[in-house]
Formats: structure tokens, C-alpha cells, sequence
């Protein structure tokens, strides 16, 4: 049956945010589709774990509730994943472009033989004529991803080889309660019925995972810097004007590379995703690796020494000067005006 | 510990760092002749990761696989100089324009040939994609497990191996038995470099293709030393499914390619002037942007 896909990620009867962005951008293909939005998400302990997903409009929700389903492991998840998907036959399914996504996609792709698009940012639905079969086909996924570096945007599609999956970007697409009270019909599949000992051959010996104390994502206000700040310690003045406004320090990864900042808090194409109310770029030229990351912020103020930077063009405020003179000035006239 | 037998997957990819859209053929395939190349930054630290279990466990063999163009020789030879044993080109016209699909079947089709080995490296993803779908794939068509975005070897044991994997939020220790596949994180150690004596010795390594243009001091050499001869296996050779390999054999299609253009918004231009400054600041302020 034609439907839309999510798997979801979950730790600790956490639902992953990546899953409930995929579930919204999930519903929101499936509403353009006309048809259902399915899940699946395989842990332990699952127990009323639908109440973090229903609401996001699934219709059918596929769990398998096993201690040893978590933390993940490719093989059993490939298997009841391979499984589902083989039955339902959906058009369209989704991963998060993570750690577990990027592991798990690219093995059900081989088994289903199909097409999966890498790190997608950009999900619609679409026609595409072909020529050499002299046939349109309707109502395809358009899967569009920074390629060549971040150089041009592809727009990949599959229209012969089902399902058509992609792996989505942390970050890139909303999040959208569906209806708070929206009903799922929930199946669960007996793991036992479907594993075998062979899919449990790699052991987990160890886990060490940072709490990520850094939320970019969630912050209204960012304070980002690049190679131009020139130093950690002058970092410090863009931490000072990120304290007093209630925002967080981010940076570029030419930043991140020269070691002024950790990498949790790189914000790009291979960093997090961001879209804050203020973005504050300080001695950030503005690769495309980097404005991917952050174009969509609501207002960008670029501060940079060279009044060419490519970043200039998407800011609505350039400061031309030196950083070191200016983000102080920028702390004492907000501690002089805010009420 | 015996020795083991490991297959290093290594790509030659064009420089992604400067290039636009002529970088593509209409048909949304790379033009890889417009384009300057290189060995894919991670597989080599796959190969380094593959070196140094031989520097561990002598008697390990290591053999470097590839599958492009003729150009693609390079890979070997330099896989040569840094100290595999041996090299291995998959490369025939039929095969180009795949995606990742069809590269990993192709591939798969080259490591059955290969028959004998414990473990398979290759790098996490190739910078001209950033799929890192390859290495799943080909673990899945070889029915193995899969240990992806390995940092480093912990323990190579008789019937596991342990290694450490960097994930996107911290790190994991996992043990797979033999024979596996693993893709190589680009946090694990650099690739030695090129040894003096192996250059020496494979400079004039080449493949039968690059044989053609006739030169007879070098025929003379590869009879002579027929570990000069780099072997390039065909569509035929490797028992390929035609409708499996090249465009025939890849869902993925690209649709259309754009260049990414930054869209130019109004801006107001400050300089650092308190006046500037502060006139901003309240600006922001008014339209509770901050504050």
C-alpha cells in the first residue's frame, strides 16, 4: 500500500528529535500524497511510547519491545526493519542522516534493492518525465541534498527500483504537532519470531555517550565565530555577548579545526543545523559548508574585518571593523538600553 | 594471533573543493575529466588502519581494491608505496555512471572473486558523495556483519576482532566476529607515508590498459617482474549481471543540479562606530529581537 515511512531512533524511551522532525516532514509528504503516515521504532522498555509519536499524525505504529533492540545494532534492526518494509511495501521511506541512520540505510537499501539518497535537506513530491521510456511518472519523492561539498544542490529521484528512501539531515526539517490526540494503530512484532542468533554476533561492550549540554538548535540567539576570531581566548568575548543576550556560542568549522572551539559546537553542513531568531557571525567568511547551517536564521549580523565576506550577502546587518573593538561596544549599549 | 587476509576498498574521487555545476554532465553524472584527483581522504586512513594490523600481526596480508577509470591505477600505486601487498583495479566503461547500488554489487562481485578474506576496510564516506553507503552495502551482499565509523583497532583476537567507534554524540566499543566489514572514521590515525624503497620498487606498476600505449623498455620490465602488472578485471571477469552495474543497474537518478546562490537580502551596512553600534542595538531591541 502506498504510504510514508519513518524509522524512528529512540534511547532510554526517548524518542530521537531527528524521529520527530521525519515524522513531521513524513506527514507533511504524506498529506501531499494522500495517504497514510507509518513508523517503526524497535528498544526496550517501550511501553507508552506512543504517546511521542501519535501526535505527530501516524497512522500505523510498528514496535518491537527487546532489551537486546538497545542500544542499536545494525543487524537485528535491519532484520525487523527489512521485514516491515517487505509487507507494507511503503513508496517513501525516512531515516535520520545520524550515526544509526547512516549505518542502517544503506544495508535495508541493499536487501530491499533500492535507491536511498545520502543527507537530504530538502524533502517534496514531484513529476518526472522519461524520456526513453516516453513516460511520466507521477508523484515521486524529490530528494535534495548539498553535493560536491556543498558546491550545488542534486535533486535525486528513483522512479523504477521501490521504496524511494533518503536519510534527512538533524535539524533541516520543522517540527509540527500533527493533532494531540491523533490515535495510532499500534502493531508489535515478537522479535523472537523474526531475529536469529546470527543477527546478534556484534556485542556492545562499551558505551560512553557525552550529554550533549550544548542545545544549538533549540537557541534563540547564536554567537558564532570563525577562523577570523583568531585565538580561543578571543573567543571569549563572543561567550561574553552570548551570556548576556541568553544565547549560545557557536563556530565555523574552520574554527572548530583550529581548535578556538569544540566540535559539538559547529554549526554547518557537517556540524548542527540551526535557525535562531539572531545569528551573530563574527570573523566568519561565509563558506557554503557553514551558511547551509544557518541561512534560515531569522536575522543574521555579520562583523568582519573584509567588507567582501560572502556571509555580507545573506546578513541583514555588516559591521565592517574588528571584532575586538565592536562585540564589546555591542555588550555595553544592550546593557545601556535593555529594560 | 594468525595472520589475516584484509581488503582494503579505496576510491579515487575528484578534489570536491572548488568546483560548479560543468562538473556535471547533463545527465547529472560527474565529469570526472574536468576535475583534479585524489585518494579519498578516508580510505586512507582505512589503509593506515589495514597497515598497521600487518605491523601487528605479521604475515597479514593486505590487498587494495578499487573500481574507476583507468586513471584509477594511481590508487594502487600508491597503495603499493605505502606497503600492501597487493592491488586490484575493477574497471571497465560498462560500469560507469553507478550509484552507490550498483557500485557496492560491482564491488562485491570483486571481493567474491577475491574469495579469501577475514576483514574488509574501507573509509566512512568519499568526499565526491558523502553517502557513506557503500560499506553497508557491500556487507549486507557479502552477508557480514557491519562496523561502521571505526576510530580504532582495540584487540585483534583469534575469533574477534574490537574496535572503537566514533559516533556522532560519543564513543562505542564493540567486538565482531570474522569474517566483517568495517568503514574508517577520519578521527583515526593518518596514513603513514610513502616508503622510499616501496616507490622504488612499483613506480612502474601499471595496469594492461595503461600497457597499451606500447612502450617496449617497459614491457620488457613487467616480463620480467610480473608483480608489476596490475590486474584490471572486467565485466566478464568479475561475472557481473549487466542490469546490476552502471546506469542499469542504479535507482538513483539525479534530476537536476543547481548551483547554490546566496540570496542577497537588503543590508544595512554599520561601521564600528559607537554611534552605529548603539543605533543597531536599539533597532534590535524595538523589534524584540533581543532583549
Amino acid at each position: 500500500m502506498k504510504s510514508v515511512f519513518v524509522y524512528c531512533e529512540v534511547e532510554n524511551q526517548e524518542v530521537a528529535e531527528i524521529s520527530q522532525e521525519l515524522l513531521s516532514a513524513g506527514k507533511r509528504l504524506a498529506q501531499k500524497l494522500g495517504c497514510p503516515l507509518d513508523a517503526m521504532l524497535f528498544g526496550k522498555d517501550l511501553n507508552g511510547i506512543e504517546s511521542q509519536i501519535s501526535p505527530y499524525g501516524v497512522d500505523k505504529l510498528f514496535l518491537a519491545d527487546d532489551k537486546r533492540l538497545e542500544p542499536y545494532r545494525t543487524l537485528p534492526h535491519a532484520a525487523l526493519a527489512y521485514k516491515i518494509l517487505k509487507e507494507e511495501d511503503p513508496q517513501i521511506v525516512l531515516f535520520g542522516a545520524t550515526s544509526i541512520g547512516r549505518d542502517l540505510a544503506p544495508r535495508l537499501a541493499s536487501k530491499l534493492n533500492c535507491g536511498l539518497t545520502a543527507d537530504t535537506t530538502i524533502l517534496d513530491i514531484g513529476d518526472h518525465f522519461v524520456k526513453q521510456e516516453k513516460k511520466e511518472y507521477k508523484d515521486l519523492l524529490y530528494a535534495i541534498r548539498p553535493a560536491f561539498g556543498g558546491s550545488i544542490m542534486a535533486n535525486i529521484i528513483n522512479w523504477d527500483m521501490h521504496p524511494q528512501m533518503a536519510t534527512v539531515r538533524e535539524g533541516v526539517m520543522k517540527k509540527e504537532i500533527f493533532k494531540e490526540d491523533y490515535k495510532s494503530e499500534i502493531i508489535s512484532i515478537d522479535p523472537n519470531e523474526v531475529l536469529k542468533d546470527e543477527d546478534f554476533v556484534v556485542e556492545v561492550i562499551a558505551r560512553q555517550i557525552e550529554e550533549s549540554s550544548v542545545n544549538l538548535k533549540e537557541a534563540p540567539i547564536i554567537v558564532a565565530g570563525g577562523y577570523g576570531v583568531g585565538s580561543k581566548e578571543n573567543f571569549d568575548l563572543l561567550r561574553n555577548l552570548a551570556n548576556i543576550l541568553g544565547g549560545e556560542v557557536g563556530g565555523s568549522r574552520a574554527a572548530v579545526d583550529a581548535g578556538f572551539i569544540d566540535h559539538n559546537r559547529q554549526i554547518g553542513q557537517t556540524g548542527t543545523t540551526v535557525r535562531p531568531k539572531l545569528y551573530i557571525a563574527a570573523g566568519i567568511s561565509g563558506a557554503i559548508q557553514h551558511t547551509a547551517g544557518m541561512q534560515d536564521a531569522s536575522m543574521i549580523i555579520s562583523i568582519n574585518n573584509d567588507p567582501e565576506a560572502p556571509i555580507n550577502a545573506i546578513a541583514d546587518y555588516v559591521i565592517t571593523g574588528d571584532l575586538g573593538v565592536v562585540l564589546p561596544k555591542m555588550i555595553k549599549y544592550y546593557k545601556e538600553n535593555a529594560k | 594471533m594468525r595472520p589475516l587476509k584484509i581488503v582494503v576498498l579505496a576510491k579515487q574521487v575528484p578534489d570536491t573543493r572548488n568546483v560548479g555545476p560543468d562538473a556535471m554532465k547533463p545527465d547529472g553524472t560527474v565529469n570526472r575529466g574536468k576535475l583534479s584527483t585524489v585518494f579519498n581522504p578516508d580510505d586512507l586512513h582505512a589503509l593506515e588502519l589495514a597497515l598497521n594490523i600487518k605491523d601487528r600481526i605479521p604475515g597479514t596480508k593486505v590487498t587494495i581494491l578499487t573500481m574507476g577509470p583507468q586513471k584509477a591505477a594511481d590508487i594502487i600505486r600508491e597503495g603499493y608505496y605505502r606497503g600492501v601487498d597487493d592491488g586490484i583495479m575493477i574497471s571497465d566503461r560498462r560500469f560507469g555512471g553507478a550509484d552507490t547500488l550498483a557500485t557496492s554489487y560491482t564491488i562485491v562481485q570483486g571481493i567474491k572473486k577475491i574469495a579469501d578474506y577475514d576483514l574488509i576496510v574501507g573509509g566512512r564516506q568519499a568526499i565526491d558523495g558523502d553517502t557513506a553507503q557503500v560499506g553497508p552495502q557491500c556487507a549486507d551482499k557479502l552477508n557480514i556483519p557491519q562496523v561502521t565509523y571505526v576510530e580504532e583497532i582495540l584487540d585483534i583476537q583469534e575469533d574477534k576482532i574490537i574496535a572503537r567507534r566514533r559516533l556522532e554524540n560519543g564513543i562505542e566499543t564493540v567486538s565482531a566476529p570474522y569474517p566483517c566489514l568495517m568503514t574508517v572514521h577520519g578521527s583515526s590515525p593518518e596514513c603513514r607515508s610513502r616508503h622510499a624503497k616501496n616507490v622504488m620498487k612499483y613506480k612502474y606498476a601499471r595496469s594492461k590498459t595503461e600497457m597499451r600505449k606500447g612502450d617496449p623498455i617497459l614491457e620488457e620490465l613487467h616480463k620480467k617482474r610480473p608483480y608489476l602488472v596490475i590486474p584490471e578485471w572486467s565485466v566478464e571477469d568479475i561475472e557481473a549481471d549487466e542490469t546490476k552495474i552502471g546506469l542499469a543497474g542504479s535507482p538513483t537518478k539525479v534530476k537536476s543540479v543547481s548551483s547554490i546562490v546566496l540570496t542577497a537580502s537588503e543590508s544595512k551596512i554599520l561601521t564600528d562606530s559607537d554611534s552605529d553600534i548603539e543605533g543597531m542595538i536599539k533597532e534590535l531591541i524595538k523589534h524584540h529581537t533581543i532583549g
